[in-house]
């Protein structure tokens, strides 16, 4: 849990899909670097045989009923859509996505 | 007109509404008007629905003079944390890049609350996305304390603690994913309550950690905390992770008997703290013997552990969850040529700099190589520190601490995000373990701002700990006085 | 080349769930519904919805699950898939990671005329993307199909050939389509394969290096991808070069794949256990319902067909093409009075039934020729109440008029004539009347044989038994 990089910091903000202004970046490097010192303590602990602890309160998933529900209209579920054509939503062009049921038609 | 109304107790703004003492619509003006007044200075409001409220308020009139059922909360004008989803009325969670953004459908709690009659005055302030001790993150303005203008109202829900403290609204709901709640709450002399997770339906909060986030309301009373609970808590279907359990009358549970409470004193959480904090907290619990409660010194060994996880979790969560501000359905976008450059940009410009911060971090504990030395290892840190509470629980009914290691601090005090999570230690076991929590005020420092004493209790167990918590607002609360910076201001309008 | 080389495939093979709604939200779900009409706040991913889990979409995974002899886990997990596309409103995608529903089944593919056993790693359940499509310089999207439930069926990596693979996208098919679990329409996105596919020298133990195979939507496409693919492998690795971990997309109108172009950061899902969602729990109960309605499996069927009622791995796999076809098959055998006429009652299905339903565009299950029907014509020529030439106009009349064929050949008559008395009667009279013909065929004209059966079936509007009129003919022709 050393601290970050620059490098590590653009790759990350890369993956997030987060615009860093240099300065930012230059931030970022420190600020997460002392927090990430913060988390040493964790890696002293020993969890062997610990279950993560994945919600506050057990319970078993709730199953609903197959019963559809009337859909918005087009116009309300684009109503705040930057910017459409039709009633379909417009972004820039991409490449395909490359995960598995992602694949544009 | 006078703001005779503005510091009403919920329940007695009800009552006398539906006793026709009042009209609904005079109470909602004169609140209105105080916020015309005061929010200027105090800047708790990020938006106002004045024509939704008083058409509330007139539908409550009509259905008295109708001699129509009047719900529990009828009339009572009530501030909605920015970060609830409310049909209508802009959402913006405190960030820019929900800016405008009006959304079509109600949070649970929000249909709840208007089918009990509550006059919705409008959206207050917060931390954006609920990620702050301080609302200093809010994309749009800071909100001040109504004790020392000077100073912060707590966070996230600052705009909520601010509003009630200052009358600019009966009862406000808030949201705590690590103190968010208690606080600010703490912070401006008022009662916040988190309830247990799964207590209150998540439906319609804007998400910033899943595992830990809860709805809850703040109050000027522990009673009044507890009627607004009772009107938001409950099975919802709609969040899988709600409750299905049943719903105690927390009124009824306000006995103010504590004989043979067993209260426990958890000797982690008196470690560093500000004397006058340190001092409070003493009176609160000599208070409490008093009434025959009883003492038990114990140990939570784990609680330094809960930072750490804490500020992994919470951040790997949001990331997540703020994945979905993306300018493509809603929110604000920065155009450009490529796809991924639009991503980046939109979000690079809406986001601000805590929430990067923990979108980085988060990004960061959740690659793959890293998800178990960061995110799993912390959910078992989790798993220790709730068992430290199950244990704790076999010797004692609640456990008393302070809410903060200090009363509010002035803006910009705190120079480093860590020394801004470091304020947050009381309050983050409480959601890293599922419980309740209140925030209840337990006096004053010697500069005039107001403490909070923290209780927590068992799973589902908010009856015992609103009952311990209304104790101590008889005993050692701050009574009938009022945040001082805004004395005299309003009064008359 | 494949003396020396050995292609060794995974399939990855996404199927639609025909639930009415979708996974984690009650919208519904319609192929061809204009663009975004079909969707919820949830499947906008506004801020504040959260997951609904539904009920249907488990129903049909666990029947799949115990379809292919998979084991089912008791306490599953959903995880969140982090991606950004336009067409993923939530920035992640709730899929199925570390703790899938259903690991290490199989499915039994019919290969030729024998079946291979093809293990599956993993079936989980996990929501659909909406859909973009490419304008110039910009997308569009429809999220109509986000949040549709799927299940992702992963082999392991043994399909040893193209046909293979092609053969187990049809084994697949047959199945979700027997159990009604999808449409499987590979046109509508219903059933979509990707395919990982390396090459190794036979022999070796380690795996080659793999490239993934994207956008092969139709049982030729595959075939036809993974072919070009370990061909194109082979001669990379034969040129001194090496084969890259990439994706491919496959080009079926130019006959070959592409490498995408890769994107600026390596894939890192960042899967963790979704908050939102508690472990999904399976219980006895549930399984139990489950195993109550599960019909036999086309396999098992393909070789009973074979073993009880002697039919040809041919005409057992045409019959298992499709449930309905096989279900008419079992009716007609189980309504026939005896239990050998299988083979017979096969003849007619797969000639005159599906040659009848061809002509009328109709579905099988819509015969208007019920099985017990069939089955009754076929006993009367079993039984020589009519002959089987009669049979098929009898068989035509009845599945136009829905007559019932018994009714038929009373009505018109059409009953066969075996009586030796009656045909000698008729023969003698033929005989007879054509006294230079007879003397022809007694002089050793063996064509006009024919002749005089073709009278007698002319004088008894063809009801003549043949068999008996052809012993008679000799009989009284003298040769």
């Amino acid at each position: 849990m050393a601290a970050l990089t620059r490098k590590e910091v653009e790759e990350i903000a890369q993956l997030a899909r987060l615009h860093l202004e240099p300065d930012e970046l230059s931030r970022m490097e420190t600020e997460l670097g002392a927090i990430l010192g913060h988390f040493e303590a964790l890696a002293a602990v020993d969890t062997a045989n610990v279950p993560a602890m994945t919600h506050a309160v057990p319970m078993d998933l709730r199953l609903r009923p197959d019963t559809p529900a009337p859909s918005l209209p087009p116009d309300e579920a684009l109503a705040a859509a930057p910017r459409r054509a039709g009633d379909l939503i417009v972004v820039p062009a991409s490449i395909p996505s490359n995960a598995g049921s992602g694949t544009p038609a | 007109m006078t703001a005779a109304s503005a510091f009403w107790s919920v329940t007695d703004t009800a009552r006398r509404i539906a006793a026709g003492e009042i009209s609904a619509r005079a109470v909602t003006e004169a609140a209105l008007a105080r916020i015309a007044a005061l929010d200027p200075a105090l800047g708790a409001y990020l938006a106002l629905d004045r024509d939704g409220a008083l058409a509330a308020a007139a539908a409550v009139d009509a259905q008295r003079a109708a001699n129509a059922p009047l719900g529990a909360l009828a009339g009572v004008p009530v501030a909605l944390k920015d970060n609830l989803v409310t049909r209508g009325v802009a959402t913006t969670a405190g960030s820019k890049i929900l800016d405008g953004w009006i959304p079509p459908y109600d949070a649970h709690v929000v249909e709840r609350l208007r089918a009990a009659g509550a006059v919705v005055l409008g959206k207050v302030n917060c931390d954006e996305f609920g990620m702050g001790s301080s609302t200093e993150n809010s994309a749009f303005k800071p909100t001040r304390n109504p004790w020392d203008l000077g100073r912060v109202p707590g966070g996230s829900s600052g705009g909520s603690s601010a509003a009630v403290a200052a009358g600019l609204c009966h009862a406000s709901l808030g949201t705590d994913t690590g103190g968010s709640i208690r606080q600010p709450a703490a912070f401006c002399g008022v009662v916040g309550l988190k309830p247990t997770y799964g207590r209150v339906s998540r439906w319609g909060v804007v998400a910033f950690a899943s595992s830990l986030d809860q709805v809850g309301p703040l109050a000027r009373t522990v009673g009044d905390a507890a009627l607004v609970l009772q009107h938001i808590a409950g099975f919802d279907p709609r969040d899988a992770t709600s409750l299905d359990a049943p719903v105690p009358d927390f009124t009824a549970a306000l006995t103010g008997d504590v004989a043979g409470l067993r209260v426990g004193l958890p000797a982690e959480y008196f470690e560093a703290m500000d004397d006058d904090v340190r001092a409070a907290l003493a009176r609160t619990a000599e208070a409490l013997v008093e009434r025959g409660a009883e003492i038990v010194d114990l140990s939570l060994p784990h609680t330094k552990l809960a930072l750490p996880a804490y500020y992994l979790v919470a951040p790997a969560e949001a990331s997540s969850n703020l994945a979905r501000f993306d300018g493509v359905r809603y929110g604000k976008r920065v155009e450009a040529a490529d796809l991924v450059d639009m991503y980046a940009r939109t979000r690079g410009a809406g986001f601000g700099p805590e929430v990067k911060r923990r979108i980085m971090l988060g990004t960061y504990a959740l690659r793959s190589g890293y998800y178990d030395a960061f995110y799993k290892k912390a959910q078992q840190v989790r798993t220790l520190i709730k068992r430290d509470f199950d244990r704790a629980f076999h010797y004692c009914d609640v456990v008393l601490t302070p809410t903060a290691p200090t009363a509010a601090f002035a803006f910009g005090a705190k120079a480093s995000p860590v020394d801004m999570y470091l304020g947050d230690v009381f309050t983050l076991s409480c959601n890293l373990a599922g419980l309740p929590g209140l925030s209840v005020p337990c006096g004053l420092t010697a500069g005039g701002l107001p403490i909070g004493a923290q209780l927590l209790g068992k799973p589902l167990d908010e009856a015992t700990v609103l009952r311990a918590g209304q104790v101590i607002e008889a005993a050692v609360g701050l009574g009938e006085r009022r945040p001082t910076a805004i004395a005299g201001m309003g009064d008359v309008a | 080349m494949l003396e020396t080389w050995e292609p060794v495939i995974g399939l990855e093979v996404h199927v639609q769930l025909a639930t009415r709604s979708k996974i984690f939200s009650p919208s519904a779900i319609e192929f061809g519904a204009p663009p975004n009409s079909l969707t919820d706040p949830l499947v906008l991913g506004l801020p504040g919805t959260l997951p609904m889990f539904n009920q249907g979409a488990l129903a049909l995974a666990l029947k799949l699950g115990v379809a292919t002899s998979s084991q089912i886990r008791a306490r599953s997990r959903f995880a969140r898939k982090h991606y950004f596309y336009p067409d993923l409103p939530k920035g992640y995608q709730i899929s199925q990671y570390d703790e899938p529903l259903c690991e290490n089944g199989h499915i039994d593919v019919i290969v030729g005329a024998t079946v291979k056993r093809i293990k599956l790693q993993r079936i989980h359940l996990e929501e659909d993307a909406g859909k973009s499509s490419h304008v110039g310089q910009t997308s569009h999207v429809d999220l109509n199909r986000a949040g549709v439930p799927l299940v992702e069926v992963v082999t392991a990596p043994e399909i040893t050939s193209a046909g293979e693979a092609g053969e187990f996208l049809r084994s697949l098919h047959r199945l979700v389509r027997w159990l009604q679990i999808s449409e499987a329409d590979m046109e509508k996105g219903q059933l979509r394969c990707d395919a990982n596919v390396s090459v190794r020298r036979r022999g070796e133990d380690r795996l080659g290096t793999r490239t993934e195979l994207k956008n092969i939507n139709s049982f030729r496409f595959v075939e036809n991808a993974i072919e070009h693919e370990i061909a194109r492998q082979i001669r990379v690795i034969e040129g001194g070069g090496k084969i890259t971990r990439e994706t491919r997309l496959w080009d079926a109108e130019r006959g070959q794949s592409a490498a995408m172009r890769s994107k600026e950061d390596a894939d890192d899902y960042r899967y963790f256990p979704d908050p939102d969602l508690p472990p999904l729990v399976v219980d006895g109960q549930m399984m139990a319902a489950i195993l109550r309605g599960l019909p036999e499996l086309p396999s098992a069927r393909f070789e009973r067909y074979q073993r009880v009622h002697g039919l040809s791995a041919d005409d057992a796999r045409t019959l298992i093409n499709e449930r309905a076809l096989a279900d008419y098959f079992d009716a007609a055998v189980a309504a026939h009075p005896r239990a050998t006429g299988g083979k017979l009652i096969a003849n007619w299905v797969l000639g005159e039934l599906l040659g009848a339903l061809h002509r009328s565009g109709g579905e099988v299950a819509a015969s208007p020729m019920p099985p017990a029907a069939l089955s009754a014509l076929v006993a009367l020529i079993e039984d020589g109440t009519i002959s089987g030439k009669i049979g098929k106009d009898v068989f035509e009349e009845s599945f136009t008029s829905g007559e019932p064929p018994a009714a038929i050949v009373e009505r018109r008559g059409l009953k066969q004539i075996s009586d030796p008395v009656v045909l000698g009667e008729i023969i003698d009279r033929i005989v007879a009347g054509n006294p230079k013909q007879a003397e022809a065929f007694r002089g050793g004209k063996d064509g006009l044989f024919g002749f005089f059966v073709g009278q007698v079936m002319k004088d008894t509007q063809g009801r003549a038994n043949p068999q008996i009129t052809s012993d008679l003919l000799h009989k009284r022709l003298g040769r």
